[in-house]
């Protein structure tokens, strides 16, 4: 079977469903929303770079490396917010995250 | 398009090279300097960045033109909304000075966080590229996200900057899928050819995207029914950073929300409108309904600015020049009123600390009437009363929506007007009419000054309004 387009597409949508996923059913810990993040970025890139591959255009790949820039320092941000929440918390379970009710 | 030598644009680049060459400069100024004098003259330079930046915008642009091989246009729109960023950051960085110092947060990080996030800002309303794009939202949401959670050793705050990161990273996300799937079904990341690729036959990959893309957008502007982090993040935040948050970012996202939508997908109106129909009426109608049982001010006015997004939207939705300059003339009203009703919830200082109750605020229209008359002004002028500045915004806006034939719209933004009346004259009602003891400490020059003024420029600023329209129309006329 030939591996085409299509199959790369499908990977992305499932790996970026099941981020989303992870940040809304997750009752348990943030770390894991962090990592649902990443994983959403990551589809992304499979997604950008079949795109450029198949379409034989460059600016995909240069997307996938603003991306992959971008998705450090953000988790760098995320987590640096994470360990001040858990120094005024105790700790990171999601379902304590609730002081303010929205 | 000159893509041979960009350093012949040079000028066009000039607001977003002072502010990140100037973030940079006061960030060594910062580390190399201490104490409260040195915080002070830091955020005198960076207000002056601000204002410089915005000054820069205006006269050193000349006529426009694109840069980078097209991913980045400098146009009337941008311009106008580069202007209406700096001048409000500005200000909202003079709101916080006497705050941060009073709190024991002066710290120099805050004004360097501060300029970056409005050089995203920037770079959000030239964006003319995915990657642009996506480039400025997300240098102004990671510093919003560290602003969010700036007084470190407030659970509050903390858990603000954690929801904030959290929706906002989602957000991006969203977002940033969307931007494949465009790039994926048009071959390419430049608005200009999106919009060429997209006026054939129907793309339905490109529709997704941009549907992707509007969920994205609507995140950072906090359109119902993706409005859940406004309210925590409004009450959690340092009241300053909110005054921050009310106003600059949803200015620039809404402006790029514009652009995508009028200039890559000016060609798929009939597509996008009726999402844009329901983000409106949902956050209009959240906005006012959500707003009838709060107590805290700081929530009030995040619900508040869900509705006013909602009427955003409907200028958006009306997908015509008239929507345009009616969205930039709204929108600018929209965030000096704010910056002005902030400076009134940071004079709620007690000798306890600060107070964001709205019953905290019974009787304040006897005990300090110059309070009282500008807080009242500001309320009725984001309710959108008549003679009121406010009004003017909300009439263009469904002028707009009328003449491009929604009138369900229209009907529907005026009843939920009404209801969202309901809590402004709330606010007016226990500043006038209940009794109350607390006893507010005098504000500093900077909350009393823009109070007053803000207050008074909701009535006075009237017959300035027409010059504010005039510079809109140029502005909005730029995009179609």
């Amino acid at each position: 079977m030939e591996i085409g387009l299509g199959h790369y597409l499908a990977v992305a949508g499932i790996m970026f469903t099941i981020g989303v996923f992870g940040i809304f059913v997750n009752r348990k810990n943030v770390i894991i929303i962090l990592m649902s993040i990443e994983l959403i970025l990551l589809s992304v890139n499979i997604n950008l770079v079949a795109f450029s591959s198949f379409g034989e255009d460059l600016v995909g790949q240069v997307f996938a490396m603003f991306v992959l820039t971008v998705a450090a320092a953000e988790a760098a941000v995320g987590l640096a917010i994470l360990v001040v929440y858990f120094r005024n918390r105790g700790n990171i379970a999601v379902e304590d995250v609730n002081m303010m009710k929205g | 398009m000159n893509t041979a030598n960009p350093i012949e644009n040079i000028f066009l680049l000039a607001p977003e090279m002072l502010l990140a060459g100037g973030a940079m400069a006061l960030l060594m100024l910062g580390v190399f300097t201490k104490g409260q004098g040195a915080n002070r003259l830091i955020s005198m330079l960076s207000i002056g960045l601000l204002i410089a930046a915005a000054l820069a915008a205006l006269f050193l642009t000349g006529d426009g033109g694109l840069v980078f091989d097209g991913a980045f246009v400098v146009d009337p729109m941008a311009v106008f909304a580069k202007v209406v960023i700096g001048t409000s950051a500005a200000l909202a960085l003079l709101l916080a000075m006497p705050y941060l110092e009073s709190e024991r947060l002066a710290k120099f990080e805050y004004q360097i966080l501060l300029v970056l996030a409005v050089t995203g800002m920037a770079m959000m309303v030239s964006a003319n590229d995915l990657i642009s794009m996506y480039m400025g939202v997300e240098l102004q949401s990671l510093a919003l996200y560290v602003l969010a959670a700036f007084n470190r050793d407030s659970l509050r705050a903390s858990e603000a900057g954690l929801k904030y990161f959290v929706l906002g990273a989602l957000s991006s996300g969203l977002l940033l899928y969307g931007a494949s799937l465009i790039y994926g079904f048009t071959g390419s990341t430049g608005f200009a050819d999106i919009a060429i690729a997209v006026s054939g036959e129907y793309n339905v990959g490109a529709i997704v995207g941009m549907v992707f893309v509007i969920c994205g957008l609507a995140f950072k502007i906090s359109a119902a029914p993706f409005h859940m982090w406004t309210p925590d993040v409004y009450e959690g935040a340092p009241t300053p950073v909110t005054a921050f948050f009310a106003t600059a970012p949803k200015f620039a996202a809404i402006v790029l929300l514009a652009r995508v939508l009028m200039e890559p997908f000016g060609g798929m109106v009939d597509q996008w409108r009726d999402v844009v129909w329901i983000l409106a009426v949902l956050s209009m109608g959240i906005g006012a309904f959500g707003a009838l049982t709060q107590q805290n001010i700081k929530r009030l006015m995040a619900y508040s600015s869900i509705s006013n997004m909602g009427y955003a939207l409907v200028a958006i939705a009306a997908a015509s020049t008239i929507g345009l300059w009616s969205l930039l003339v709204f929108m600018s009203i929209y965030v000096f009123s704010v910056i002005g009703t902030f400076s009134a919830v940071l004079s709620m200082r007690t000798r306890e600390g600060m107070v964001e109750q709205i019953d905290d605020l019974a009787g304040i229209a006897q005990k300090n009437p110059g309070l009282g008359w500008s807080l009242t002004a500001l309320m009725f002028s984001i309710g959108g009363l008549p003679f009121f500045v406010g009004f003017i915004g909300k009439f263009f806006v469904l002028y707009a929506a009328v003449e491009s034939g929604l009138i369900i719209l229209s009907v529907l933004a005026v009843l939920f007007s009404v209801v969202s009346a309901a809590y402004y004259l709330r606010v007016v009602r226990v500043m006038w009419f209940d009794e109350g003891e607390v006893e507010f400490v005098p504000a500093s020059v900077s909350h009393y000054m823009i109070t007053r003024i803000a207050g008074i420029a909701s009535i006075l600023t009237l017959p300035f309004v027409g010059w504010l329209i005039y510079n809109a129309t140029t502005a909005g006329t730029a995009l179609i």
